[in-house]
């Protein structure tokens, strides 16, 4: 499937803290964004690896939680209705002959702009996989990390391994088009909603699904068809299954970041700290992806490289137009843009 | 100062000394041990400092508390006696403390 490229003023990769913050900045000067993001939702590590522990260090703020900050975030940039595009990672960044920039997706979304941020933190947040030996031979079929198409699980025996909610959504969901579906905890305990958790006894008092306590220690199968695993629990059994799904959450990894040919220093993008720019003219870095001497990894320093990255994108962007400098508190033209009335 | 000794899953063992009020993954990462990667700083939120305690010194590091038995989800070979080193506090009485490292981190 391939849409249509989309065109826009600027496109960040990544929607952690920095990310955000950065559509406020652009946002004061006119400037709109789309937002992409392989997670499902914005928050970046704020979200996805501490929501509720208290952070202290946010200027202002005495305390406030991984997921507050997010949602305060969001509502901040709100008035400058900003574009997400989740669930994809950014595989390709290109020049065009006009200088203007070529994005394109995981998912074969397109898009093109003008400049680009990437505020991508410690890289794309990836599934964990499960260190078994010679599970990279299966994965181009038979081990899959998140469910595309539904489609593709039509018919097979599956199984679906961990706790959470992602094993229990997959398992109530699946049941109904596969041909046989196994679960697969290390423990009967689940830390899933409670509704799925009682879903999924209900399925397993029906004998519509089977349910082991164990642990996957060897994946059985030639030519990268898989045709079991075996799980160690009190005993070892072997389970049938020609799909494999593992829910051992996310890890970061640097991913695609290193591909895009731009300076790196220790496998952070170096950026100068005038502008944020990176080796390449017109890409910016902000956050904890870039390096610079003496960066810290602070969620306060992403919010001021985002200030200054805007400024330099605005002289590209709009390189006739006299720069004023304003306060939020006084400028009735900021203001407005804030929807103040 | 109570000394704790990690052992790889190679073998190779290491001896080092602990500082009461440290974490068990705090001494290891000043020290270097290999095979205890901490991502999240000591968070609670990544499984990647997991070590299996020694069967002696169980009852003195105590048992995990639920949100760490959460976590140990996202560990691989998970076992009767691991924890996720970050949550172990070094005190005096776990001097001579001895951890294993598991075979991969995930
Ligand atoms: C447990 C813990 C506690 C912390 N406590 C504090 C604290 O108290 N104070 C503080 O200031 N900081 C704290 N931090 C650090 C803080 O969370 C980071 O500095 C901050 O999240 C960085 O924000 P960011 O927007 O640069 O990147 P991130 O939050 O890492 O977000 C980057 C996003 O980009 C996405 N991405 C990357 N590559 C791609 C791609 N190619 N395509 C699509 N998406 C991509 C990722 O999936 C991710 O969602 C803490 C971190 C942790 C883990
Ligand atoms: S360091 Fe991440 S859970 Fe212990």
């Amino acid at each position: 499937m391939s849409n249509s490229p989309i065109e826009t003023d600027v496109v960040i990769i990544g929607a952690g803290p920095c990310g955000l913050f950065a559509v406020f900045e652009l946002g004061l000067l006119d400037i709109r964004c789309h937002l992409i993001d392989i997670l499902d939702r914005p928050g970046g590590q704020c979200a996805e690896l501490y929501p509720e522990k208290p952070i202290y260090d946010i200027p202002a703020y005495p305390i406030i939680s991984g997921q507050e900050l997010t949602d305060a975030l969001m509502e901040q940039i709100k008035p400058f209705d900003p574009q997400f595009h989740f669930n994809q990672r950014v595989d390709e960044i290109e020049k065009l002959e006009d200088g203007r920039f070529h994005l394109k997706t995981d998912d074969n979304q397109e898009f093109i702009c003008k400049n680009v941020v990437i505020a991508a933190g410690g890289g794309s947040f990836t599934p964990k996989r499960p260190p078994l030996p010679g599970i990279e031979e299966y994965e181009n079929g038979s081990v899959h990390y998140s469910v595309r198409r539904m489609s593709d699980f039509e018919g097979k025996d599956l199984l679906i391994v961990g706790g959470g909610d992602s094993a229990l959504d997959w398992t109530l969901n699946l049941t109904p088009i596969a041909n046989s579906v196994t679960l697969v905890h290390r423990r009967d305990k689940f830390r899933a909603a409670t509704d799925s958790v009682n879903k999924m006894l209900a399925l397993r008092e029906e004998g519509k699904i089977n349910f082991h306590l164990g642990q996957m220690t060897e994946i059985h199968g030639e030519n990268g068809e898989m045709t079991g695993v075996t799980i160690k629990g009190e005993e070892e059994v072997l389970v049938k299954c020609n799909r494999l799904l593992p829910f051992f959450g996310l890890t970061m990894k640097l991913g695609p970041v290193a591909n895009w040919g731009l300076n790196l220093h220790e496998n952070l993008i170096s950026v100068d700290t005038e502008k944020f720019e990176t080796s390449a003219e017109g890409i910016f870095a902000i956050g904890d992806i870039n390096s610079y001497p003496g960066k810290l990894k602070l969620i306060l320093s992403g919010f001021h490289e985002a200030a200054l990255m805007a400024q330099k994108v605005n002289a590209y962007i709009n390189p006739d137009k006299k720069v004023v400098f304003q306060y939020t508190t006084s400028s009735s033209s900021l203001q407005k843009k804030l929807g103040v009335k | 100062m109570p000394k704790i000794t990690f052992i790889e899953h190679n073998g190779t063992s290491h001896e080092v000394e602990g500082e009461a009020g440290m974490t068990v993954m705090e001494v290891a990462r000043k020290n270097d041990i290999p095979g205890i990667e901490a991502e999240c700083g000591g968070a609670c939120s990544c499984a990647t400092c997991h070590v299996y305690v020694d069967e002696g010194w169980l009852p003195k590091t105590g048992a995990s508390e639920e949100m760490e038995e959460d976590m140990l989800d996202f560990a691989f070979d998970v076992r009767a006696n691991s924890r996720l080193s970050c949550q172990i506090k070094v005190t005096d009485e776990l001097d001579g403390l001895i951890v294993r490292t598991p075979e991969k981190q995930f």
